[in-house]
């Protein structure tokens, strides 16, 4: 058949055939390629835009540089929070094929905890920026720095870092005033900008730290850089520098606030000291502390636990939110308060008994005094501490002149300038109690807030800002940390920051009432008589704050009670009295009797008016005094 | 003068030298100039890596060497091996299957002594349509229904075993030049057609047959985008890449897609987008202009070719240089699968650059042992 079919094989028309398709193939190849420059001007003239944008996204990346942080100094330029350079050891992920073999070599050359691999693990899976490394071990010593770095060039991936770490360098004492900064933490991020805080190592958390973050922290410099499709830097394309963070000065003394601590002895408790002329704190103590520089990078989950667990509450600030009940240190202004209102005279007798009773054979209230102090008057009534007097004039006036007059002091409320976290304390009302209990206001109510008990509870933050404004005839400031920031004064909220004045229909009773806290220490019944013989005159006040009620007819005794149900010791003072540069207030948790807190007073007042501090505070004593 | 120079051009070309020593002047001209371009391209691509640039360049020595001595063949001798060259290679094909040895789980390579490796199906690339042309030099055109049916059959033998290897692309290739010699012979144009209109039901067919890797290919091409850190990533790189180039491009070695590593297989497979982001959518159409010198003369070497065997055999390697070339384009830029297919004499690497310079050694042996008409 095939045969056949070439006998007549006409292969003229066969090549002419084969030509033909040839010819439509080149047709073909035209049309598709006439597709391909199509595609080719779609993508790089109609589109070009987009993807013209598109490789710049992929190849500019922003890097932020973390600016030094602002350093804290106390009033004296003595510096709180430091920056310190340190050495790290840290790993680029990126460039670590095998983890395990890493671990393995690395252990062989130094020490790393199993926690700090925790830690590392922990740090990869948050968010970071390609080929940003990872602190594996902060702080090396010299020893673990030789080591590393001789073997550095076999560790592909592996570097010694020269960072900046925080440092406190007095430790406990400052914690519950300067704060502390710590790991950045993705809910810190919710509030920040996370470029911002891109390769920074850490964030105020707490304390001066915490509050002033924006200023200390600076403006994180922002370098665009060219990077490849790994994420490594290739070219720095534009450079914006840092600009360091601020620095804060404090008001705080820092000798005097070590002092303080010191002073509080091994007893739990509380020291603010107060500049009456601008409100700047200048000691803000609450004991225990902790050492903050635990903080910083993280604390282990160990140092943790046991800071939390610990009976003393070492991470407690009892300043600004420990509420006690003010006990005695409530008569001066209570006292003002009857003064204000009409319910009581300095002139008035009243025979105090040895309790006091609403109705007659009702409940007693009972006197500190088992004997009662006889006839006295508004004067004595401060300098002895009669309880029944602040009872009968309690019962009297009532809650609500209570409430209104001691609002204009700020008790009640948070009033601290530059410090978060202050609890408001407890001033109690008609409202309050029916809104709280459902209940109405009952007499006996108001006779436990006469002398301070009862619902009422302030802060020592409080207590010391309303001491203040005693020692400037009503005239204060609401407390503050920061004196001056960078170069400047530091600035407050309008209505806040300025002074505030609390005038008094008779304006004699500030001057009158200084007199009667005086007599506290000179008179020879005084309740702080034992302060007697200061060059300077101190006006004060003591205090002993039931830490449980005990029964109508129980008697207090001490040497039977748990020092955990001690009754706490507070101590209001003010000096010198006619022209006030200090006032204080301290508590001694169950510290039992008031002599410990006004002795403490006495004490800080000595040391701070006539710079008479023991000699191992002169590391404390800063420039200013050089 | 400068009629005289045109004349001289035309002499030179024509010199009796060139058809002594089989060199058709303005083939190898062209591929020069796609080489040239080429290796210019690779230099960027690879990173301004010279060792890289070097080892291509002795690549295509090679080849012009094999391109060469294969124009001295008279084509009469290769269709006289073809039938036995194509049963030759099917064995070897079989041979790859059973002892084959490869990378990324394909096995391509048959191992030889010596530490050398041979890719059958890359050869198969030639033999295929030299083997179609064979049977058909000597019966008459346009083929018989008959005469189809065997030539598929013969096409899809080899192209089965190398699909099995895995080996997609080439497998794809081979089919394509199998099947250019059947279209140039005369297939009837309700054949063609007709598998035009039952391709989506080969396409389905195709699908199961399909590895996953290669499904995920085709998945990534519809959607790139829906993977953009993983399957789609080479597809939008390359994009960005050759839309970011413009028209005149970011320069020589300034692509940032390029140079910065965003574009994968930027020496191989991707290096057109190396070219459009540098030189733009000038630099690609010169590129393109070059290629279709190449395929122009080859496509006139195979009209003007003395018998049939010739015609449609150097009709066929053209067409498939074509299609390498179309189909890595197209891929790059977004409108094919990404199916492996290096661009043709500018891609890195490869035993492709010896089997396709093969392909113009036996285009011009074509072209140069006719005899005057």
């Amino acid at each position: 058949m095939n045969r056949g079919h070439q006998k007549f094989r006409n292969y003229r028309q066969e090549q002419r055939l084969t030509q033909r398709r040839v010819l439509a193939a080149a047709v073909f190849v035209f049309l598709l390629v006439c597709v391909l420059i199509g595609r080719l001007f779609y993508l790089q003239v109609i589109e070009h835009d987009l993807y013209q944008t598109k490789a710049d996204d992929n190849r500019v990346m922003l890097v932020t540089e973390p600016p030094p942080r602002g350093l804290i100094y106390d009033r004296n330029g003595v510096v709180l929070a430091d920056n310190r350079p340190i050495h790290s050891l840290t790993v680029t992920p990126e460039r670590i094929a095998d983890f395990d073999a890493l671990k393995q070599t690395l252990n062989t050359i130094i020490d790393i905890t199993e926690s700090e691999w925790q830690d590392f693990d922990r740090a990869l899976e948050e968010y970071r920026r390609p080929y940003q490394s990872i602190t594996l071990k902060s702080q090396l010593t010299d020893e673990e720095w030789a080591k590393v770095s001789v073997d550095l060039y076999k560790l592909d991936g592996v570097q010694v870092e020269a960072q900046l770490t925080r440092y406190y360098p007095f430790g406990e004492a400052f914690a519950h005033a300067v704060g502390y900064v710590g790991r950045i933490t993705s809910k810190d991020l919710e509030t920040v900008d996370r470029l911002a805080y891109q390769g920074a190592l850490f964030i105020g958390k707490t304390g001066v730290e915490g509050y002033y973050e924006e200023t200390l922290f600076g403006q994180a410099g922002l370098n665009k850089v060219e990077v490849n499709a790994r994420g490594r830097i290739m070219s720095e394309l534009e450079r914006q520098t840092p600009t360091p963070g601020k620095d804060v000065h404090l008001h705080l003394d820092a000798r005097l606030q070590q002092y303080a601590y010191d002073l509080l002895g091994d007893y739990t408790g509380s020291v603010v000291a107060i500049d009456p002329e601008t409100g700047g704190i200048l000691a803000l103590v609450s004991k225990p502390g902790y050492d903050p520089n635990l903080f910083v990078r993280g604390i282990s989950v160990k140092d943790y636990g046991d800071l939390r667990e610990s009976r003393k509450l070492p991470l407690f600030n009892r300043a600004l939110r420990g509420g006690y009940p003010p006990a005695s240190t409530i008569k001066p202004f209570m006292a003002l308060a009857g003064l204000e209102y009409g319910f009581a005279s300095w002139t008035e007798q009243y025979y105090a008994k040895g309790y006091y009773q609403i109705n007659p054979n009702g409940r007693r209230y009972r006197d500190w005094k088992r004997s009662g102090h006889g006839w006295i008057d508004l004067e004595r009534s401060i300098i002895e501490s009669v309880d029944t007097y602040y009872y009968q004039l309690a019962n009297k006036m009532g809650i609500t002149p209570i409430h209104n007059f001691l609002t204009r002091f700020g008790f009640g409320q948070g009033n601290l300038l530059d410090l978060r976290g202050e609890s408001r304390g407890l001033l109690p009302s008609n409202e309050w109690k029916k809104a709280k209990y459902k209940e109405p206001w009952y007499p006996g109510d108001s006779v436990n807030v006469g002398i301070g008990q009862g619902f009422m509870v302030a802060t020592p933050v409080q207590i010391a800002s309303a001491t203040s404004a005693l020692a400037g005839k009503g005239h204060y400031f609401y407390p503050r940390m920061a004196q001056t920031i960078g170069d400047s004064e530091a600035q407050f909220e309008e209505n806040l920051g300025k002074e505030h004045r609390i005038v008094l229909k008779d304006q004699g009773n500030w001057d009158r009432m200084t007199n009667a806290m005086r007599r506290v220490i000179t008179d020879s019944k005084g309740t702080a008589r034992r302060l007697r013989g200061t060059e300077y005159d101190i006006a004060g006040k003591t205090g002993t704050g039931q830490v449980f009620s005990l029964q109508e007819d129980q008697e207090y005794d001490a040497d039977s009670l748990d020092r955990r149900l001690h009754d706490h010791a507070l101590f209001i003072g003010f000096a010198p009295a006619e022209k006030p540069k200090i006032s204080v207030f301290a508590i001694f948790e169950n510290g039992g009797s008031s002599s410990k807190p006004a002795d403490l007073t006495r004490s800080l007042f000595d040391a701070y008016l006539y710079d008479d501090y023991p000699a191992k505070y002169d590391y404390l004593k800063g420039r200013n005094h050089e | 003068m400068s009629e005289s120079l045109y004349q001289r051009a035309i002499s030179f070309t024509n010199a009796r030298l060139w058809k002594l020593v089989h060199v058709d002047v303005l083939l190898i001209a062209s591929l020069f100039l796609l080489i040239g371009g080429g290796l210019f391209i690779l230099y960027s691509a690879s990173g301004q890596n010279t060792a890289m640039v070097e080892r291509q360049a002795l690549r295509l020595a090679i080849g012009l060497v094999v391109c060469l001595v294969l124009a001295q063949l008279p084509p009469k001798y290769m269709r006289r091996a073809s039938p036995v060259l194509f049963a030759f290679l099917a064995l070897l094909l079989i041979g790859v299957l059973l002892f084959g040895v490869g990378a990324k789980g394909a096995q391509r390579w048959l191992p030889l002594p010596g530490g050398l490796r041979f890719q059958p199906s890359e050869i198969m690339k030639i033999v295929m349509p030299m083997m179609i042309a064979w049977y058909f030099a000597h019966k008459p055109l346009p083929p018989t229904f008959k005469q189809i049916l065997v030539v598929l059959t013969l096409i899809a033998v080899p192209v089965v075993m190398i699909a099995k290897q895995p080996d997609l692309g080439t497998s794809l290739l081979v089919a394509v030049s199998g099947i250019f010699v059947l279209f140039l012979a005369g297939l009837g144009w309700r054949y063609i057609i007709g598998a035009a209109i039952s391709a989506p039901l080969a396409a389905y067919t195709l699908w199961q047959f399909m590895h996953e890797y290669q499904r995920q290919r085709v998945r990534t091409f519809w959607d790139p985008e829906s993977d953009p850190l993983g399957a789609g990533w080479n597809i939008i790189q390359s994009k960005t890449a050759i839309g970011s180039g413009g028209i005149q491009g970011k320069g020589w070695l300034e692509g940032t897609q390029a140079q910065l590593d965003f574009l994968p297989e930027s020496h191989t497979d991707f290096i057109i987008a190396v070219l459009a982001e540098e030189f733009g959518m000038l630099g690609c159409g010169l590129l393109i202009l070059a290629y279709l010198l190449v395929i122009g003369r080859g496509l006139f070497i195979a009209a003007k070719a003395s018998d049939n065997y010739a015609r449609l055999l150097a009709g066929s390697l053209t067409l498939t240089f074509f299609v390498y070339m179309f189909v890595n384009i197209g891929m790059v830029s977004g409108i094919l699968p990404v199916v492996g297919v290096p661009l043709p004499l500018v891609s890195y690497g490869g035993t492709s650059i010896i089997t396709i310079m093969a392909t113009f050694g036996i285009l011009m042996s074509i072209q140069t042992h006719k005899r005057a008409i």
